[in-house]
């Protein structure tokens, strides 16, 4: 077990550097003069120069490279300004270092990651299992027409309605707006209602259906007939057994779905001028703040795969044959 | 005795001291298609001790019918028609709460794959003890130990420790021990066990075998035993009931099926199926054609777009007029009982081998006797009881 997940770990971590190195060269290999991009139109040789310096980029890439993976873990100084561990880039735009930018940014998103989460679990897994239980029945086909339905919304469309018809129609919220939640727990769930339930809506959908599907699927597994062969209650055979069965499908789906989220959610935030990783990533696009893209990449990238590692975990933890191998 | 044990041309018994009585049932799913007819008019019976072999080409009906005794069928989907009546309880107008106090209980299943019959994320000794706990509020720790004591019983080493062990880390034969540990742990009086070896090696097939008739030995259970192999019927079964799309088209004991058989089907699967009674060197011959849909089963004889022997009944009435099948040993086919035996020796049992034709010649000396009997008023029984 111990050694499944050491040798998990070693793997998440071989996937990250390759994912680095292969961002770091797409990032700045790719447009074939970086600081071009930085140095605007009245650019001169010696601005160029200059800009060329401060990003690092007159050395040869590897090396850049290196110099990146080192600060990470060491820190780095440039000619602008300090970049302490993990310095993941310098935003020239912001004249800050990209990493407490991006951790300023987390608890939006991450607040946002985890109330929609929690929406979409309890409605879309929920839904999904009363579809299974009650299949071909009148709910089933109510919850699979509004899954097929939620499946084929659109945040950005879905979003303005909401605000109309909930904020400036009936004035029962105020416009979505963030608020730390250790400042004021009340303000921070009320103030994100709107926004979970709008980014849980097109989850909802998705979840519906595969809960439906890998229950039904389990139903005609052998051993959950057995268990039935064998005079188990209904509802113990679909808890005990086809539940279970279902579970880890869910559960990878759910370590994708969350950890893509916690990169950030960019149309719900732009939606909401909720000003999170996915606005950041935005804004910095916009921009072409190349070491704040970098970082967010990476940040995404690292998020995926430590998801991904836990999910790996999670196995171990709810299937024997995981763990006992 | 047993309805499928008396010498062909004795009255029916049906019914009384059957412990399992199946009478006529209809199985019918409504699919997107159209309306299958999984099961259509089957009767039958099971004794208390005694094992009953279903053979039958895939998709005749063994699994749906055996299910549906369980009653496992989803009712939204299913229409069932006629009787199943075990130990005096009619179980197709039972309760799903009813059937589950039986299942596991009275009655149990024994799947084909041991290796997907057991759920991987409970230990074997949680899974054997569920239904124990469930049928006789036996305690957690009493439940333990009976499951420690079934898998001995079946033939596990260790018993007290692999109880704690999960399915994947036993071999498919010791799953299949740990099934049949399950299915008994409640001694049930039925046992069903659908195609219990065919996913298993050749050598561990007979263990498995032998160990389900000892265990018929010592809880007296009758077992209801569905395969393709007629060489396990030939050892284990004691009568044998031959099905085709849905219908029961031959029954009888073991050895007269095997001796004697008498539908064209079944003449058919005797040289398309390995048997232990017919030569190893003789080649296979698989049965012409196809299974019929059952969407649209043939009209008449289920058998007749495939059988070679329809132009010796008279008239089309293999295509129009559906043969019965007797009560006790017989079979439905409108051939009469001379002509099964001499087209059956003179015409199939040679490519079965010499043990076949010597039966073969039996069995056609004996119906030829039978039939100048019918002709000779006031014969007496003694002829008839030699067959
Ligand atoms: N739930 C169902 N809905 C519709 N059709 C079904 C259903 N279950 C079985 N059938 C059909 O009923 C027929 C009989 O199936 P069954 O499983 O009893 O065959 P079988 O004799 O057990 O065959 P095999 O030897 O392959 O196990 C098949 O044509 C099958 O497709
Ligand atoms: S009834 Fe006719 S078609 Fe059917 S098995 Fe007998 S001979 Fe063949
Ligand atoms: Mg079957």
């Amino acid at each position: 077990m111990l050694r499944f997940l050491i040798r998990r770990a070693l793997g998440a971590l071989v996937v990250l550097i390759l994912i680095s190195a292969i961002t770091y060269g797409l990032f700045w290999a790719v447009p074939r003069d970086p600081a071009m991009l930085s140095c605007g139109r009245d650019c001169t040789a010696s601005a160029l120069k200059i800009i060329h310096h401060n990003l690092g980029t007159d050395e040869p890439i590897y090396l850049q490279y290196w110099h990146y993976m080192v600060g990470i873990f060491a820190g780095r100084h440039f000619p602008v300004g300090n970049c302490p561990a993990p310095c993941l880039g310098y935003s020239f735009d912001e004249s800050t270092p990209v990493w407490p930018i991006i951790t300023g940014r987390l608890p939006v998103t991450i607040s946002l990651a985890i109330g929609g989460s929690v929406v979409f679990l309890i409605v879309g897994v929920g839904l999904g299992m009363i579809a299974a239980a009650r299949r071909g029945k009148l709910i089933d086909k109510v919850a699979t027409t509004l899954s097929m339905f939620m499946y084929s919304m659109q945040i950005y469309f879905l979003g303005p309605i909401a605000l109309a018809i909930l904020v400036y129609g009936l004035h029962l919220f105020n416009n979505p707006a963030y608020v730390p939640f250790t400042e004021n727990p009340w303000g921070w769930f009320v103030g994100l209602l709107i926004p979970w339930a709008v980014l849980a809506t097109i989850f909802v959908g998705a979840y519906t259906r595969m809960t439906r599907s890998l229950l039904i699927e389990q139903f005609q597994e052998e051993h959950v007939k057995m268990a039935r062969a064998k005079g188990m209650s209904t509802p113990f055979v679909f808890f005990r057994y086809a539940w279970r069965g279902a579970l880890s499908m869910i559960i990878t789906q759910f370590g994708m779905d969350f950890s893509s989220l916690l990169g950030g959610a960019i149309i719900t935030e732009y939606t909401f001028s909720l000003q999170g990783l996915g606005a950041f990533s935005v804004e910095a696009t916009d921009k072409s703040d190349l070491p704040s893209i970098m970082g967010i990449m990476l940040f995404g990238a690292a998020l995926i795969v430590i998801f991904n590692a836990a999910i790996d975990a999670c196995y171990a933890v709810i299937d024997p044959r995981v763990r006992l191998n | 005795m047993s309805t499928m044990t008396m010498p062909a041309g004795s009255p029916a018994a049906t019914g009384g001291e059957a412990f399992l009585s199946v009478r006529d049932l209809y199985v019918r799913f409504s699919t997107e298609d159209g309306i299958v007819k999984a099961v259509d008019g089957l009767s039958f019976d099971v004794q208390r001790g005694r094992t009953l072999g279903i053979v039958g080409e895939s998709g005749s009906g063994k699994s749906v019918t055996n299910l549906t005794i369980l009653g496992m069928h989803n009712p939204a989907t299913t229409t069932i028609g006629g009787e199943i009546v075990l130990d005096g309880q009619e179980l197709t107008g039972a309760s799903e709460r009813q059937l589950q106090q039986l299942r596991g209980n009275k009655m149990a299943m024994i799947f084909q794959d041991p290796m997907t019959s057991l759920s991987p994320y409970y230990t074997v000794g949680r899974q054997i003890a569920e239904p124990f706990r469930k049928h006789t509020g036996a305690t957690k720790r009493a439940a333990h130990e009976r499951a420690v004591e079934m898998l001995a019983k079946v033939g596990i080493p260790q018993p007290a420790q692999r109880v704690h062990d999960y399915p994947h880390q036993f071999s498919g034969g010791m799953r299949q021990r740990v099934v049949i540990a399950m299915a008994l742990v409640c001694n049930p009086d039925l046992i069903i066990a659908d195609e219990p070896t065919t996913a298993l090696d050749v050598t561990v097939q007979a263990q498995i075998l032998d160990l389900l008739l000892e265990m018929q030995r010592e809880f007296g259970s009758a077992i209801v035993l569905i395969t393709h192999d007629l060489g396990v019927v030939a050892n284990t079964a004691d009568d044998l009931l031959v099905m085709y799309a849905g219908r029961a088209v031959e029954r009888g004991t073991v050895e007269e099926v095997l001796r004697a058989p008498q539908h064209p089907y079944t003449w058919g699967l005797l040289g398309s199926m390995p048997s232990l009674t017919t030569d190893v060197s003789l080649p296979l011959t698989p049965i012409p054609g196809t299974p019929p849909s059952l969407l649209d089963p043939p009209t008449g004889c289920p058998f007749h777009p495939r059988c070679r022997f329809t132009e010796h009944v008279s008239g089309a009435r293999c295509r129009t007029e559906r043969p019965e099948l007797p009560d006790g040993r017989g079979a439905a086919c409108h051939l009469t009982p001379s002509q099964k035996a001499e087209l059956y020796a003179e015409d199939v049992a040679p490519a079965l081998g010499e043990e076949a034709v010597e039966a073969a010649a039996d069995a056609e000396r004996a119906a030829d006797a039978e039939a100048v009997e019918d002709q000779v008023p006031g014969s007496t029984d003694s002829e008839e009881n030699e067959q």
